[in-house]
């Protein structure tokens, strides 16, 4: 009996880590390309990024080996933008970083000291290889009339959009909604930096909280992230309209049935740049510079742009991309966050802080 | 040393595992929570106050240690009749759902909480009829207290049985006598007698949902709906480590009370049986 | 309890009560209803819907799910924190109630609780405790980075944040039990001359073998299904950092519901066969408890 009681929990240890480690030599063997792989790179990215990133790494790194015979593999990391960038700093060891806002690579330069201060002036187009924009998604037929942003401030309209707190996404939307109402208050955004215009600026930048509140207000749910929230709006049946990127409600709609979705592009919108850079302390440290820098590099590539488009994101060199895929991004007035906020630093500052505009109309 | 500790024993191993217990609960448990407690210490007490004083921080503390006291209410009420009806009657099945009890244990919390959004969403089995009676389950703190319902439930179960088992019949049997109704019996006797146990149960439920993160997120939306665990995550996303760490320590301390005041319970109640 | 009642064909109180003591076949009847009409709306309904979920999108997507290489890597991932997590823990388990249970010292309450802590500690705070130790503005962050240790956002932290949310399950079933069985058996087991590696092996272990699996069977569940923990520390890179749990996250918010629900169904198979090896190794201590512990001292004597 007690050699029996013994050889039992002994078996049970011994399956278990048999189990773990021949799992692990297994894992080498089927991922026979990764261990072949003459280099890695980590690219830490945001979360509507997924798919076309596969699709990209796979053009990329057939384009690297014919070049340079050197067998690359990629590998990807996903999540909120915000949450991204703390990994990073605490130490996964992003060789490139490709987020959803300039801000928070400037956090990975700040208080990590990971990437110099400059960082957004050694790629070209200030480091964002394409562009998108905040648009609304609506169920078919657009049931509640929503044609531009005053729609979204109705009473009675649910609203589907993140968390501004923790989704990068969310902050574009956000500054885009206020942006409008600047926009239709003064008229022109030049008069925000004119001395002489400093009453009717405040004024406006007052309607505008007045009205950004008015949207959140009809806000019922918040998700951490803007896939979240697609699910919730698409997969969960809530809300009537989802405010979300471009890209992401192109995708909703490619993936879940153009039959049950509309996109609704507002009368003005503001031109999101999502940043990428390589980061300096890693690629050092693992000595793959050269090939994290191509790699963003072929970003710019008309395969790169192509791709992008494909996936829903403006390419900034049209040039070389197909004309049926640029028939899908609406013509809408853009402006940038430096013309309506001076930038991502201030916009933070005087929005997303703690104690700042949004905690002030979001007060529990 | 050896000696003073411990009153003499012919069993030996008593340095080997004590030390090993020490060593490995130092390593794994005790040294990095230290570390939790270092790093709040670095904040001055205006700053640790402001931040747990925060609306948000307050509003999520609120809803995390609320929402945990209405779930492990329902538990205690249905738990008891759960509990009852496992021990005291016979019927087709019993064996099965004294086997299921314990799900929420076993399911990892993700799949808990994908799968209660998926039934209490609007367009779920359940949720659907709710909506129809103008209830919305998913993405309300009605939703985080059925996540914090589903986890706490085998809590209150698992303390009352073996209790109710232990109960001795002749005690019921003498209030019978005496002409006690079956309602004046259960109130006066029974109960009494269980409430110990039922206590430990409604604070095990109750500590286990307040740290629930898992099966809460994902039924929960944030903001309106945000718990602790959440406002944790969230201040760790926005770089404010000192902030998150504050709002961990309030809840730490908080989980140690609740974990002594359950070891007292525990005490009582087992003095009580003795 | 005699378990043939069970089965018996309506609800009936167990056999040798008295009518004074039991409930009108109505209340019976109320209570039961009352019981599995709960258990049915708040347990059953979710698990059911993983499965429902899980091939909503038919057999060949959900095989699919299944053996995507992203997939069979989470699994590995899981397998290998399990397998490394749980036999530690279970040495220690047995280690800590030895001490506790066999010997009187001061302080053993406060040790106890200690022991329980990390159930009471939210999952996020025990990911947080390794970010602050291990993160590269941590304390240890510096040293590790400078030795080119990793250990956040790989495997290593993983496997120490499973540690820690998994530390007290088998402690805290052996406990009580060897507690109960008090000293007797291996006081006279040394008495007759064994050693102390013999005492444990033949009079303690058997004794408490049915409470050492069913603790591990316990943590092991939970050491698999963990979430909010692992996701704080795991950096979420692809094929690499992500467990099953993790897996299930990325697949439900990649709009891919279905290939979600499929790995979620295999956690909630591992939670069935948990449930179901919970279920007979409770019969099998029971009846372990109920026999005489004669028949154990007497082997010793070999």
């Amino acid at each position: 009996m007690g050699g029996n009681g013994v050889r039992i929990l002994a078996a049970g240890l011994v399956v278990g880590m048999a189990l773990a480690t021949g799992c692990s030599r297994n894992d080498e063997a089927a991922g026979g390309a990764a261990a072949r792989a003459d280099v890695t790179l980590l690219n830490v990215s945001y979360d509507p990024t997924r798919e076309f990133y596969k699709e990209f790494n796979e053009a990329f790194i057939a384009g690297w080996k014919a070049k340079n015979g050197q067998a690359v593999r990629v590998r990807q990391s996903h999540g909120g933008s915000g949450k991204q960038a703390r990994s990073v700093i605490d130490g996964l060891e992003a060789d490139v970083v490709t987020l959803a806002l300039a801000y928070d690579i400037d956090e990975l330069a700040d208080k990590g000291g990971l990437l110099p201060k400059d960082w957004q002036s050694r790629l070209p187009e200030r480091s964002a290889p394409y562009t998108s924009t905040i648009v609304f998604l609506v169920r078919k037929g657009n049931p509640r009339g929503v044609k531009d942003w005053d729609d979204l401030a109705r009473p009675g309209i649910s609203v589907i959009t993140p968390n501004p707190k923790t989704s990068g996404g969310a902050r574009w939307n956000y500054l885009a909604a206020w942006g409008y109402a600047l926009k239709k208050e003064l008229g022109d955004f030049s008069r925000l930096n004119d001395p002489a215009a400093a009453g009717p600026v405040a004024a406006a930048q007052a309607k505008a909280r007045a009205f950004v509140a008015a949207i959140y207000k009809n806000v019922p749910v918040m998700d951490s992230g803007a896939r979240g929230a697609t699910s919730t709006f698409v997969q969960r049946g809530m809300g009537d309209v989802l405010v979300a990127w471009e890209n992401e409600a192109l995708l909703a709609m490619r993936e879940l049935g153009p039959d049950k979705l509309e996109l609704v592009a507002p009368s003005i919108s503001i031109l999101a740049e999502p940043p990428v850079a390589v980061i300096d302390k890693v690629v050092d440290k693992r000595g793959t510079r050269a090939v994290a820098q191509a790699y963003l590099e072929y970003l710019y590539t008309p395969e790169g742009q192509r791709l992008a488009a494909q996936h829903g994101y403006r390419p900034r060199r049209a040039a070389g991309v197909p004309e049926e895929l640029m028939k899908q991004f609406p013509n809408l007035e853009l402006f940038t966050i430096d013309d309506g906020f001076g930038g991502w630093a201030k916009a933070q500052a005087a929005h997303f802080a703690d104690g700042a505009s949004f905690d002030a109309i979001s007060r529990p | 040393m050896k000696s003073r500790l411990q009153r003499r024993s012919v069993l030996p191993g008593f340095g080997l595992t004590m030390g090993f217990t020490l060593m490995y609960l130092s390593l794994i448990v005790l040294i990095p929570l230290s570390g939790l407690v270092l790093k709040s210490a670095t904040m001055t007490w205006p700053a640790f106050w402001s931040t747990i004083t925060e609306d948000r921080v307050l509003a999520s503390l609120r809803l995390s240690f609320g929402g945990a006291l209405i779930a492990a209410t329902v538990n205690a009420v249905f738990g008891f009749v759960v509990a009852w009806v496992l021990v005291r009657y016979r019927f087709p099945g019993r064996r099965l759902v004294d086997a299921l009890i314990d799900l929420p244990f076993a399911l990892p919390t993700a799949v808990s909480g994908i799968a209660l959004t998926a039934v209490y969403a609007p367009t779920g089995w359940l949720g659907r009829p709710l909506a129809a009676l103008g209830i919305q389950a998913a993405y309300t703190p009605l939703g985080v207290v059925i996540a914090m319902t589903f986890v706490g439930l085998p809590f209150v179960v698992r303390t009352l049985q073996p209790a109710l088992e232990d109960l001795d019949v002749e005690i019921e049997e003498a209030a019978a006598s005496l002409g006690a109704g079956r309602f004046q019996a259960f109130v006066r006797v029974l109960l009494p007698a269980l409430l110990p146990s039922l206590l430990t149960g409604f604070a095990l439920a109750f500590s286990r949902a307040v740290g629930e993160y898992g099966s809460v997120i994902f039924i929960a939306g944030t903001t309106k709906t945000e718990i602790a665990p959440l406002v944790i995550v969230t201040k760790l996303e926005q770089y404010d480590y000192a902030g998150a760490t504050a709002v961990a320590l309030v809840m730490l301390v908080a989980s140690f009370g609740l974990l002594f005041g359950i070891n007292l319970l525990q005490r009582w109640s087992r003095r009580q049986h003795a | 309890m005699a378990s043939a009642s069970a089965w018996m064909r309506s609800v009936t109180p167990p056999q040798g009560r008295s009518v004074a003591t039991t409930e009108s076949a109505a209340v019976r009847w109320l209570l039961v209803a009352v019981a599995v009409g709960f258990l049915l709306l708040f347990l059953l309904a979710p698990l059911v819907a993983v499965f429902a979920e899980a091939f909503s999108a038919g057999l060949g997507a959900f095989l699919a799910a299944l053996v995507d290489p992203d997939a069979l890597s989470a699994v590995c991932l899981t397998l290998l924190v399990a397998g490394i997590a749980v036999p530690l823990n279970t040495i220690f388990g047995i280690a800590a109630a030895w001490a506790i249970a066999k010997f009187n010292f001061f302080g053993k309450n406060l040790l106890v609780t200690l022991i329980d802590l990390p159930l009471a500690v939210s999952p996020v705070i025990s990911g947080l405790i390794y970010v602050l130790l291990f993160g590269r503005s941590g304390y240890l962050g510096p040293w590790l980075a400078a030795h080119d240790i990793k250990i956040l956002f790989a495997a290593p932290g993983i496997v120490l944040a499973t540690m820690f949310i998994t530390f007290p399950f088998v402690a805290r079933e052996l406990i009580p039990l060897m507690q109960a069985q008090g000293t007797d058996d291996e006081e006279a087991a040394r008495g007759l001359g064994a050693t102390g590696w013999q005492t444990f092996l033949r009079v303690t272990l058997p004794n408490i073998k049915w409470g050492v699996l069913y603790g591990i069977v316990l943590c092991n569940a939970r050491a698999m299904g963990e979430f909010g923990a692992v996701s704080v520390v795991s950096g979420h890179i692809r094929g690499e950092t992500n467990t099953m749990p993790l897996h299930v996250e990325i697949l439900y918010n990649e709009y891919n519901t279905a290939a979600a629900f499929a790995v979620a169904s295999l956690l909630a198979v591992l939670a069935l066969v948990t449930l179901v090896l919970k279920t007979v190794l409770e019969w099998k201590s029971a009846r372990a408890h109920a026999r005489p512990d004669i028949a154990t001292a007497e082997e010793v004597r070999v």
